[in-house]
């Protein structure tokens, strides 16, 4: 199973390879979808572990241990794609790439594994058709 | 070589017998890739071209029909947006970008969009009451069927290109435009380019009063030029001006319309708006027009504008080529593009408006009077009271 999780990384912790660890410990696929990580400053890392659900708890153990605090992200954005008009007025602000203009059709397409959840598009879409849902597992 | 003429008269004859040759402004461009604009001017009727966009200065004339006894409308609401009511009984006016008491997510876009659908909108009215119009207040539905006019009145549409937008401030700026991120975050414009109406008569040769459009689905006209008209800015060598110029003033019937290409907006912290669809054709009258609507994105420039600073400087130039591509480079930095304006759809219109001359169901019109020059537009100053 996939599921994404805000990883909150500790000053001291930006320091170790604890992303490796976990790979070779726990052997789960990581998919780093944004991060913010600098030596000796607080860091973010916004993840997504593919793996059984007893290995992604390990996982979240062995974050715990090594002072690695984490939030599931509950969070997803609803795209009312059949009402799209196809302006484009979004895709200026979605860093994740998750909305992108075709080139050659120039038709509006949603990647929603790529969506970060960051909402800009919620304010940025002239036709308000990207919504928050709240929830998750 | 004698060179090539052809009339609106000789154009319509060709449409009217189904010989016309009509291309879309983006295939024309493509076509003049490997054809001199002789070649073209000799073998192509008409360009079609479209836009689909927020444009703001849009609204409606509607005329209600008398109630028995009637009122004389003073003040005026449709789905709580108030309409203007300063002029005879039951005619009103509704703006486009009027927004609803209580509600600024909804305003007269969406009345208009409600309208052209067919359905019902609560009409509120008071007034002080007259020996001739006794009544002071009523309220009941409306729709399209049953009132008497209900004609789309736009005083700037078409904006004959348009300045992207950055913003180099260090805050997120929510404007017309869009949302601009801050430290120059990204970059929105609004044309549909090589597409755009107004980019492929650049002189307005071609268009004046009367020139029948496609608006929003309805065969309308060209009623006058728009508001803010302007000539008098720095044209590039393909003759095309570098910020917003020209603008048409707009009619047509909104009974006819389409919802395809009518709707309405709301952009965070600026308000309602309304997506407007037009297309207008070209006549390739001769070498000169083939020129014109030959004219590709690489071609087209536009300023950009820094919303971030007070008056809005321009700050660089690009062309639509760039932003179309999604990505432009400015100050040695990458960054994102984004169109208000549609350009999937504005292919549908070019396209629609390409077959109804084939077709020879929309005729070409010879202007009825072109546009007298504007070199400048006015500044509004503060001025004493005394």
């Amino acid at each position: 199973m996939k599921k994404r999780f805000v990883l909150t990384f500790p000053p001291e912790a930006t320091y170790k390879p604890i992303t490796y660890e976990v790979i070779k410990k726990y052997n789960v696929k990581i998919n780093i979808i944004k991060a913010r990580v600098d030596s000796g400053e607080i860091g973010y890392l916004l993840v997504e572990l593919d793996a059984a659900q007893s290995r992604i708890r390990q996982v979240l153990e062995y974050l715990q241990e090594n002072q690695v605090s984490y939030q599931p992200l509950e969070k997803e954005v609803i795209f009312r794609q059949e009402a799209c008009i196809h302006c484009g007025s979004c895709v200026g602000v979605c860093f994740a790439g998750a909305l992108v203009m075709d080139p050659e059709t120039r038709q509006l397409e949603f990647d929603s594994g790529k969506c970060i959840v960051c909402e800009l598009c919620t304010e940025a879409c002239p036709l308000g058709l990207f919504e928050i849902q709240f929830g998750g597992e | 070589m004698i060179p090539v003429k052809k009339t609106i008269a000789e154009i319509n004859a060709r449409i009217g017998a189904g010989r016309s040759v009509v291309l879309t402004a983006e295939e024309v461009t493509r076509l003049a890739e490997t054809t001199s604009p002789r070649e073209i001017a000799r073998k192509v009727d008409v360009v079609t071209t479209g836009t689909f966009a927020p444009m703001c200065s849009s609204g409606a004339f509607l005329n209600f029909g008398h109630a028995d006894p009637p009122i004389r409308m003073e003040r005026i609401t449709l789905n709580d947006v108030p309409a203007y009511a300063g002029l005879a009984a039951v005619d009103t006016y509704i703006g486009a970008t009027e927004t609803a008491s209580g509600n600024l997510h909804y305003g007269g876009a969406h009345v208009i969009e409600s309208l052209v659908r067919g359905e019902d909108v609560r009409l509120k009215a008071s007034a002080k009451g007259t020996d001739c119009y006794p009544r002071r207040e009523i309220e009941t539905t409306i729709n399209k069927i049953n009132i008497n006019e209900a004609y789309m009145f736009n005083p700037r549409n078409a904006y004959q290109n348009y300045p992207a937008v950055m913003n180099t401030s260090s805050k997120t700026l929510h404007t017309y435009m869009g949302v601009l991120l801050p430290k120059l975050g990204n970059i929105n414009y609004s044309t549909s380019g090589e597409l755009s109406p107004l980019l492929n008569d650049p002189e307005l040769r071609t268009i004046g009063i009367g020139t029948r459009v496609f608006l929003c689905g309805a065969q309308g006209y060209v009623a006058w030029q728009g508001t803010q008209f302007c000539t008098g800015n720095p044209r590039n060598p393909a003759g095309i001006p570098s910020r917003n110029s020209a603008t048409l003033a707009l009619i047509a019937n909104l009974k006819e319309m389409n919802l395809d290409f009518i709707k309405a907006a709301y952009f965070t912290g600026y308000g309602v708006s309304l997506f407007v669809g037009i297309g207008i054709p070209i006549p390739v009258l001769d070498e000169e027009m083939a020129r014109f609507v030959s004219v590709g994105n690489r071609d087209i420039e536009t300023e950009i504008f820094d919303f971030g600073t007070p008056g809005h400087p321009s700050i660089g130039r690009t062309n639509y080529a760039a932003l179309q591509s999604g990505e432009i480079v400015f100050r040695r930095k990458k960054i994102r593009t984004a169109s208000m304006s549609s350009l999937l759809k504005a292919r549908q219109i070019a396209g629609i408006l390409k077959q109804w001359i084939e077709r020879g169901v929309f005729l070409l019109t010879e202007p009825v009077s072109t546009f007298a020059p504007n070199p400048a537009l006015q500044r509004l100053e503060i001025r004493g009271t005394q």
